[in-house]
């Protein structure tokens, strides 16, 4: 019977978790967790903002597959991991945050430092708990760890009130059946049934126009190896999705690249003419599918997805499976190749191929150099940090019209190199984002590409990148502008900016970033870009940025304006002309 | 904003039966979960169940704000929800209870009783210019009940949400939402 507090048995059981690193910052009431961690195994980053623990602990789980845990006080400091939670819910990013709360009998009180966490992040958690009694710890810690990896993943908070980490208990480690039992509403269907895989490999085998429609879900299930399989046996075209890039790898012929918005022409005009749609792990997010009643209309759907409520619920699928996309995809292969083997032969694909291969030459990604003296263009400085990039880098970006580049000019090729915010759209996620991940893989090259807009909201956890000695590299691409908005009032208010300029050099990029303690490099001129990317590149034991002074004009093509079909989709300026071959 | 609809029986509703476990805020996760998907509810209902650290959630949803399917479904990702069976109003039996002071002076206190015979009520307590009256009972009788008051003049009401069970005979028809492709055994 081993007594201890509260707070030993939180930090042990998360020691039980196999958590070996938490990012938070303490106050009152998690002040009684702080004292143990000092003799944990556990390494602490000491963030500077909340919002950055729940985004560095993303990041690092984006890049391990392992769960993020973001540690922070009540009140404040709970309302600051609302965005991180919200996040990680919209993206199915396994994480688990604890907070404080106030001692039990001043809740309800208005107590100094008081919010109703549970009540504020219900419906931004997969599952949260407050924890009444110092007993329950462990337990809540398990389902806590149980419930954001299982399944579809998602983030899940436990508020402990700070006598209940203060409070004796007698320690007991839930067994697995333990903590089964003590969720009987909660059974996740992994294996999908057999009768609608068999349905979904006669589809497969019968499509003349088919495209794989591939989502996140597939790097959450790790089955980028079960993907390529697939590929291979069938010879269909991937879309990868903006939370599915590098799943597949970009330089595979295969590879249409991103659908969508933003996507690539190709990408989504396959999926528009396309007869069947394979869609594993993706959800038909209006990002993807543009006005959902034009969306696709010819092609029957095949939807593989862990969570039953994404069934049907933008586009009926003809066939719906539920379960793990691994064991999913596994199992279609072995229905294919069993097709295969009784003789069943796939349609000619010959003419689609040449179809696409046709809107590849025709519509490939491009954009107009910058004349000598004017300001550079954002793609040619992430063309040039890409083919200057070690192999494996991971990239982690902000959002808005850096992001779109970066995911459309970068070549991914290996699974978790790719660091988003895709769902809620969270302006200022990179720079912790890329802290979380470089904890998690401190052996990779970690870029942070983010844009002035981004860079204003969470630059400050660069002061914890250089104080925690977890060095990662800045490319900022400063437009001085909010820039995708700035693209959008162009585009349809008339060019009438309203709230959009930033200002050019205030702040000063590069006199913050190295009173940050980094190392600090401003690009104005093509001929610099090279020279200060290797300089980066070079620098390992401390924290870089670079910023890039881009083109404020520029623009993400191709685009579909919101509201309208994928069909609509506007091409890049200069190949307008020849818009109509994209049928 | 879940709007909590005014009664009338000619609302398109189903009846929702889902079994909760019993745990601080369950009730706040269902009501939310409406409030933030946009779906209505017509009446809501909510009490121990037969079985220990269980309660038994009984909703009429209005499905014209939202299909029944996704309802269903997003309810079912609420980690303390057990079990989900719809309940189709003709293959079940459902009872709500009424309370209610109507206005009834020595003239008109006795239609008022009439009536309340007639439908089998109770009168409750009695004063000079008013009645309260219960009656418990399918929830269109208490409609019925309430629309014959409404003449004399209603002061208050208040009805408790329908609650439902399958009809024994008809069990099997019973149609429990949680087959195995939704919610299947042990990951």
């Amino acid at each position: 019977m081993t007594r201890m507090t509260g707070a030993q048995a939180l930090i042990k059981a998360l020691e039980m978790e196999r958590v070996d690193v938490m990012f938070g910052l303490p106050g009152g009431c998690i002040l009684p967790a702080y004292d143990p961690l000092l003799e944990s195994s556990i390494r602490h980053v000491l963030v500077r903002h909340e919002q950055g623990a729940g985004h560095m602990a993303e990041g690092y789980a984006h890049v391990t597959g392992k769960p993020g845990v973001a540690m922070v006080t009540s009140g404040p400091a709970a309302t600051n991991l609302v965005t991180p939670l919200m996040d990680a819910y919209m993206d199915s990013i396994p994480m688990v945050g604890i907070t404080g709360q106030v001692g039990t009998a001043a809740i309800g009180t208005d107590a100094f430092q008081e919010c109703d966490t549970v009540g504020i992040t219900r419906s931004c958690t997969k599952h949260n708990d407050l924890v009444m009694s110092a007993e329950d710890i462990p337990m809540a810690i398990r389902q806590a760890f149980h419930i954001a990896t299982t399944g579809r993943p998602g983030p899940t908070l436990v508020d402990l009130p700070k006598d209940v980490l203060q409070n004796q208990m007698t320690w007991h480690w839930p067994s697995d059946d333990e903590v089964i039992a003590s969720l009987p509403g909660y059974r996740p269907t992994t294996k999908g049934h057999p009768r609608m895989i068999k349905e979904a490999a006669r589809l497969i085998m019968a499509a003349e126009r088919p495209v794989l429609y591939v989502g996140g879900g597939m790097l959450k299930a790790r089955a980028a190896e079960a993907l390529r399989e697939l590929v291979e046996l069938t010879g269909i075209h991937v879309v990868t999705t903006l939370m599915a890039r590098g799943v597949f790898p970009d330089s595979h012929p295969l590879n249409l690249g991103m659908p969508g918005m933003h996507g690539t022409a190709t990408a989504t005009t396959a999926m528009q003419k396309s007869d069947l749609l394979i869609n594993l792990g993706a959800r038909f997010d209006d990002r993807i599918t543009g006005k959902v009643s034009a969306f696709a209309p010819e092609a029957k759907i095949i939807h593989v997805d862990i969570d039953p409520a994404e069934q049907g619920k933008v586009r009926r699928p003809d066939v719906p499976i539920v379960g793990d996309c691994r064991l999913v995809t596994e199992e279609l292969i072995k229905a294919i190749r069993d097709l295969k083997e009784g003789g069943t032969v796939q349609p000619d694909l010959t003419a689609w191929k040449s179809r696409i291969s046709g809107w590849q030459e025709q519509f490939p990604l491009t954009y107009e150099q910058s004349e000598p003296g004017s300001a550079l263009k954002p793609q040619y400085c992430l063309e040039k940090l890409r083919d200057a990039a070690p192999e494996g880098t991971i990239v982690a970006s902000g959002v808005g019209q850096h992001q779109m580049w970066s995911s459309l000019h970068w070549k991914f090729e290996q699974p978790y190199t790719w660091v988003n915010s895709g769902g809620l759209g969270t302006m200022g996620f990179s720079i912790p984002a890329a802290i979380g991940a470089k904890v998690g893989r401190p052996d990779r090259t970690v870029w942070a590409v983010d844009g002035d807009g981004c860079f204003q909201m969470t630059a400050q956890e660069l002061v914890t990148a250089t104080v925690e000695r977890i060095p990662i590299k800045v490319a900022l691409l400063n437009n001085s502008y909010l820039g995708m908005v700035r693209q959008w009032q162009e585009m349809f208010y008339d060019e009438r900016y309203s709230e959009v300029y930033l200002s050019t050099d205030c702040p000063d990029y590069v006199k913050w970033a190295e009173a940050m303690g980094c190392v600090a490099i401003r690009v104005e001129s093509p001929e610099e870009v090279e020279p200060a990317i290797e300089k980066a590149n070079s620098i390992n034991d401390r924290t870089v940025v670079v910023e890039f002074r881009t083109d404020s004009d520029e623009k993400v093509f191709p685009m579909v304006p919101a509201g309208m079909g994928n069909d609509d989709l506007i091409v890049h300026p200069s190949q307008q002309s020849i818009r109509d071959r994209l049928a | 904003m879940t709007a909590i609809n005014v009664h009338g029986s000619s609302l398109n509703h189903h009846i929702l039966s889902v079994l909760v476990q019993n745990r601080p805020g369950v009730l706040a996760r269902v009501a939310s979960l409406f409030a933030r998907r946009g779906y209505n509810i017509y009446s809501l209902a909510v009490a121990p169940a037969e079985e220990e650290g269980m309660s038994r959630i009984t909703i009429c949803v209005d499905v014209d704000s939202s299909p029944l399917e996704q309802i269903v479904k997003q309810l079912f990702k609420l980690i303390d929800v057990v079990k989900i069976s719809e309940l189709d109003p003709r293959r079940s039996v459902e009872r709500e209870l009424l309370l209610v002071t109507v206005r009834a002076t020595a003239e008109s206190r006795h239609q008022v009783v009439e009536l309340c015979g007639i439908f089998e009520g109770k009168v409750l307590a009695v004063a000079p210019d008013a009645v309260t009256l219960s009656l418990e009972g399918h929830p269109d009788k208490l409609d019925d009940f309430e629309e014959l008051l409404a003449a004399y003049g209603i002061v208050e009401l208040q009805r408790t949400g329908r609650v439902a069970l399958p009809k024994l005979d008809r069990s099997a028809r019973l149609r429990a939402v949680n087959s195995p492709n939704m919610k299947g055994q042990v990951g």
